[in-house]
């Protein structure tokens, strides 16, 4: 998990699918070249999809002939349990 | 040179012939027996001169694994300019029509794609004025 939120690509494209959830490769392909002036091609930005979905944070559904995904941000929840939010201190008096 | 014809591969003529004038708004331009198959063209009614759309069969065996694989990625075969993506969007969807990709800004334009029941993905795209 860590070394897919390693690449920048990556991350753009999991902010591309909170921004909307449940895209064609398509679509993303289109937002990552449109909006963040990635020119990465179809099929590398498909490899990335590819790592997102062997870690989980990305989800895949067939709708009728298409394909969508999907963020699934409940991998992350990991990282949150293993280092709980806690304040900068001991504060000096 | 200038473009005369383009083509999109149809499963079925006569329901490719109803979904493109019905429903996209296009006019049927030729209409000519060609034993099982019919050569079949529509244009816009804004430009009944301009570009021919082929309603073309799709028997050949090349087609079905292409158009699958393009559209499992969302990918659209062809792309029509329309003045406002958000309404055509809605008007479409009122029909009935299925969009895989709702109207996103891409750059300098908007960007829609739909479904158009003969197996194809097409893009609806509003230009900048």
């Amino acid at each position: 998990m860590f070394k897919a939120l390693a690449d920048p690509t990556r991350r753009t494209i999991l902010d591309e699918l909170t921004r909307q959830n449940g895209q064609t490769l398509f679509e993303i392909c289109g937002r990552l070249t449109t909006t963040h002036g990635l020119g990465s091609s179809r099929q590398a930005i498909s490899q990335h999809l590819d790592v997102l979905e062997a870690a989980g944070l990305v989800e895949t559904r067939r709708e009728g002939r298409y394909k969508f995904h999907y963020i699934n941000t409940s991998p992350l929840q990991y990282i949150v349990e293993r280092w709980p939010h806690r304040p900068a201190g001991p504060k000096r008096p | 040179m200038r473009i005369n014809l383009t083509s999109v591969f149809v499963n079925d003529q006569e329901r490719a012939l109803r979904f493109y004038t019905d429903i996209l708004g296009f006019e049927k331009k030729h209409d000519v027996p060609l034993g099982e198959d019919r050569w079949l063209t529509v244009v816009s009614p804004k430009d009944p001169e301009g570009t021919n759309l082929l309603l073309e069969p799709s028997s050949h065996p090349a087609v079905k694994p292409f158009r699958e694989a393009l559209v499992a990625d969302g990918i659209p075969f062809a792309s029509f300019d329309v003045d406002d993506v958000k309404a055509e969007y809605d008007r479409l969807r009122g029909l009935g029509v299925r969009f895989t990709q709702e109207p996103v800004e891409m750059g300098p334009v908007v960007t829609a794609v739909l479904d158009d029941t003969c197996g194809n993905l097409i893009q609806i795209a509003q230009r900048p004025l």
